[in-house]
C-alpha cells in the first residue's frame, strides 16, 4: 500500500531522477525532509537539487521564478499553503504575469499543504485555490486521490506555466492505494468519481472523500449521486459537469474554502449561466463556514462540510 | 570597503565610451519627456536624470550572459547593457513591434531570454528572482556569470528587499546590488525611509561586500561599480554599491517634485552627473566642446528619426489579440460570454 504522501514523495523522487533541470526549494525540505515529511531521503540522494531556504516565502518564490526563467523545473514547497500569502506578490505578479508580458514562460511549481486538519487552527488550516484561480496566468490543482497525487505531480512540472498545486494535508497518511498508476486523465479534466442519477455532487480535494461518504449513505433512501472529482480547479472542467447535470438535473457544490466567490461560486455560476435549462431545483453550494478555521476540533468539525452536512444538503437539494 | 579613485579610474577609452551612453540616454529621456507633454505617450513616464553615470556603469561591466534586472530610472544602464533607442521607443509609443507588444509600457520592457529581465512595479521583487537566475546557473555549472539588480533608497525599505538580499547571501551568489541614493522615494525624504546612520550599514547586516560612491562622478562609478561586479565574478560572494545622487526630476513627468529641498539640489550631491563628465573630459582633453556637441546632435538625430519612425508603425489590434495568459493554449479556462 502507498499513502497519497509517499506518492507526492516517489512522484518528486522521479522528477529528480529523470530530469536534471528539477529542483526542491523550501524551508526544511532538506535533510529533515519538510514539515510532513514528503520531501523525505530526496535530499541524501539529491543535495545539489533539495535546499533549504531561509524563513522567506516572497523569496522563495522569486528564487524559483529566476531559476525557471534560467531553463529550470522548480518544485517550491510552501510550509503550510497558508504562508504562501507572505509570497503572494511573486506569484499573482511575477510568475503569473511572466508569459503574457514577456513571451518567456514560468514553468515552476508550487505546493501548498492545504485543508484543515484537527486543531491545526486559523492559520495552518487554509484552502487557498480560489484566491489563486482568481489570477490570469496560473494553473490550479487539487489532487484528491493517491493517484493523482503522483501524476498531477508529475504532471504539473511537465506544464510550461506556474502551477499552484493544492496537496491535502488530511489526506497524506490516511488516503491509500494498492499501486501508483502508470496513466491519468490529463490536467484540465474532471473525473466522474461515482456514476449517479439523482443528483451531481460537484467537489475537489478533501472534499471529494465526505461527498463519496454522502453518497454511499444516501444509498439507503434510495438515492443514486453523481460525484464528480474537479482534479484541476483553474481551468475548470465546465463540460464533464455540464454533462452530469444533463443526467442529473441537480448540482450541489462541496468547497471546504469560504464561500464568498471561490469555486463553488464558480461552479454554480457557469451551470446557471451554460446549462440553466438541465436543471430541475435552483443549484446549491456548501462552504466552510465564513470565519477564520477554529482550532477546537469540536469547531473545527462543524466549520467544514462534513459528510453528514453533505447528506442534509443533498437530501433537501432532492426534496426542492 | 572600496572609494572612488582617479589612479584606478577608467581609460579615456572606456571613459567617453559610457559618457556617450549617458548623453544617448538623456537625449532620449528628454525626448520621452517632450513627447509625453505632447500627449503621445499614454502612461507614466519615469525619468533617470542624474542617475546616468551609476546606472551606465551597471550596464558597462556586465558582459553577454551576465543577468540585468533594471528599475524605473535606469535607462542609462539598459542602453549600456544592450537595449535600444527603438525598442525603448516602441515600448513607450506601445508599438506593436516592441519587445512588450502594448502588454506591457515604459520601464517595465525586458528581453529575459537575453538576460534582461523585465521589471515589475513591486519593489525589490527582482533581487530575488537575479538571485535564483542564479543559483540555476550555478547547478548548470556555469562560472563567471554576474546578475545584477538596481533600486533605490526607498526599495531598502521593503520586505521582498530583505528577503532577496538575505536569500543571495546565504546562497553566496554573484549578484551585484546596486542602491541609488537618490534622496526620494517619490516625495518621501530619506529622513521618513530608514533610521540606520547610513544605508552601507546594511550591508555588514546581511553578510555582503558594501560599497560607496559618488553617484555624481562617472569615473568613480565605472570604477566602483566594475570592482564590484569583477568581485562578484571572482566569487567574492554579493556585493551592495551605494550610490549617492540627487533624482534631478520630479517623480515621473506628471510630477514637478515641488517637495525637494533646494539646499540638497545646490550641494555637491545635486550635481548633474552628465555636466560633471562633460567637464571632466575637457578638463583632460579627452575630446573638444565641439567634438562632444557633434555626439549630442547624433545623439538627438537619432532619436527624432527612430520616433518618426515609431509612431507611424502599428499598434496592437484589440480583435487580434489571443487574450491568453498562459502558454499551454490547451489548459486555457473557458469563460462564455454573455
Amino acid at each position: 500500500m502507498i499513502t497519497y504522501k509517499e506518492a507526492l514523495t516517489a512522484a518528486m523522487a522521479k522528477l529528480l531522477a529523470d530530469d536534471p533541470r528539477v529542483f526542491i526549494y523550501g524551508q526544511d525540505v532538506g535533510s529533515f525532509g519538510g514539515a510532513f515529511k514528503v520531501t523525505e531521503g530526496l535530499a541524501a540522494a539529491y543535495p545539489d537539487r533539495v535546499l533549504d531556504a531561509p524563513i522567506s516565502e516572497d523569496a522563495i518564490v522569486g528564487v524559483a521564478i529566476g531559476a525557471a526563467i534560467e531553463g529550470m523545473r522548480p518544485i517550491v514547497e510552501m510550509q503550510f499553503a497558508d504562508f504562501s500569502t507572505c509570497g503572494l506578490n511573486q506569484i499573482v505578479n511575477q510568475a503569473a504575469t511572466l508569459f503574457y508580458r514577456t513571451e518567456v514562460p514560468c514553468p515552476i511549481v508550487v505546493r501548498l499543504p492545504s485543508g484543515g486538519t484537527a486543531g491545526a487552527g486559523p492559520f495552518h488550516s487554509q484552502s487557498m485555490e480560489a484566491l489563486y484561480a482568481t489570477y490570469p496566468g496560473l494553473i490550479v490543482m487539487t489532487p484528491a486521490t493517491v493517484e493523482d497525487a503522483y501524476s498531477m505531480l508529475i504532471e504539473a512540472v511537465a506544464i510550461d506555466d506556474p502551477v499552484l498545486f493544492c496537496e491535502h494535508k488530511l489526506l497524506y497518511n490516511h488516503l491509500k492505494a494498492e499501486k501508483l498508476p502508470t496513466e491519468s486523465l490529463p490536467a484540465g479534466k474532471a473525473r466522474v468519481a461515482r456514476h449517479g442519477r439523482d443528483a451531481t455532487i460537484v467537489s475537489y480535494g478533501a472534499m471529494v472523500h465526505e461527498s463519496l461518504l454522502a453518497a454511499k449513505e444516501l444509498v439507503e433512501d434510495g438515492y443514486e449521486i453523481e460525484v464528480i472529482d474537479l482534479r484541476t480547479v483553474k481551468p475548470l472542467d465546465t463540460d464533464t459537469i455540464l454533462a452530469s447535470v444533463a443526467r442529473t438535473g441537480r448540482l450541489l457544490c462541496v468547497s471546504e474554502a469560504w464561500p464568498w466567490g471561490g469555486v463553488a461560486a464558480e461552479v454554480v455560476a457557469r451551470v446557471c449561466a451554460e446549462g440553466f435549462a438541465l436543471l430541475d431545483a435552483p443549484p446549491q453550494r456548501l462552504n466552510a463556514k465564513d470565519t477564520p478555521v477554529p482550532y477546537h476540533p469540536d469547531l473545527w468539525s462543524a466549520h467544514r462540510p462534513t459528510a453528514s452536512a453533505i447528506v442534509t444538503a443533498t437530501r433537501s437539494l432532492l426534496q426542492a | 570597503m572600496s572609494s572612488a579613485s582617479r589612479s584606478s579610474g577608467p581609460t579615456r577609452t572606456e571613459y567617453l565610451k559610457a559618457f556617450r551612453v549617458m548623453l544617448l540616454a538623456r537625449t532620449l529621456e528628454e525626448k520621452l519627456a517632450s513627447l509625453y507633454r505632447a500627449g503621445l505617450i499614454t502612461g507614466g513616464v519615469f525619468l533617470g536624470r542624474g542617475q546616468e553615470a551609476l546606472s551606465t556603469s551597471v550596464g558597462f561591466h556586465l558582459h553577454k550572459g551576465d543577468i540585468f534586472a533594471p528599475l524605473i530610472r535606469d535607462q542609462a544602464g539598459r542602453m549600456a547593457f544592450g537595449d535600444t533607442v527603438l525598442d525603448t521607443l516602441r515600448t513607450y509609443l506601445g508599438s506593436q513591434l516592441g519587445s512588450m507588444r502594448g502588454r506591457d509600457g515604459n520601464i517595465h520592457r525586458g528581453r529575459p531570454r537575453e538576460g534582461y529581465y523585465a521589471m515589475i512595479s513591486h519593489l525589490g521583487a527582482m533581487i530575488p528572482v537575479v538571485a535564483g537566475a542564479l543559483m540555476a546557473r550555478r547547478m548548470r555549472g556555469e562560472t563567471g556569470v554576474v546578475g545584477a539588480t538596481c533600486i533605490g533608497d526607498g526599495g531598502t525599505s521593503t520586505g521582498a528587499f530583505h528577503e532577496g538580499l538575505n536569500v543571495a547571501a546565504v546562497e553566496k551568489l554573484p549578484l551585484v546590488l546596486v542602491i541609488a541614493n537618490n534622496q526620494y522615494a517619490y516625495s518621501t525624504p530619506n529622513t521618513r525611509q530608514f533610521a540606520c546612520a547610513d544605508l552601507l550599514d546594511k550591508a555588514a547586516g546581511y553578510g555582503v561586500a558594501g560599497h560607496r560612491v559618488d553617484g555624481t562622478d562617472l569615473g568613480a562609478c565605472l570604477s566602483v561599480v566594475g570592482g564590484a561586479i569583477k568581485a562578484a565574478r571572482e566569487g567574492g560572494g554579493p556585493q551592495m554599491i551605494i550610490g549617492d545622487l540627487l533624482r534631478l526630476v520630479g517623480h515621473a513627468e506628471h510630477d514637478p517634485g515641488k517637495y525637494m529641498d533646494e539646499k540638497l539640489k545646490a550641494a555637491p550631491v545635486g550635481r548633474d552627473c552628465l555636466q560633471v563628465a562633460e567637464e571632466f573630459i575637457l578638463e583632460e582633453t579627452w575630446a573638444t566642446a565641439d567634438e562632444i556637441a557633434a555626439w549630442r546632435t547624433e545623439a538627438k538625430e537619432e532619436v527624432d528619426e527612430t520616433a518618426m519612425k515609431v509612431r507611424r508603425e502599428p499598434t496592437p489590434d484589440p480583435n487580434e489579440e489571443e487574450w491568453c495568459a498562459i502558454s499551454e493554449t490547451r489548459l486555457q479556462d473557458n469563460f462564455a460570454d454573455a
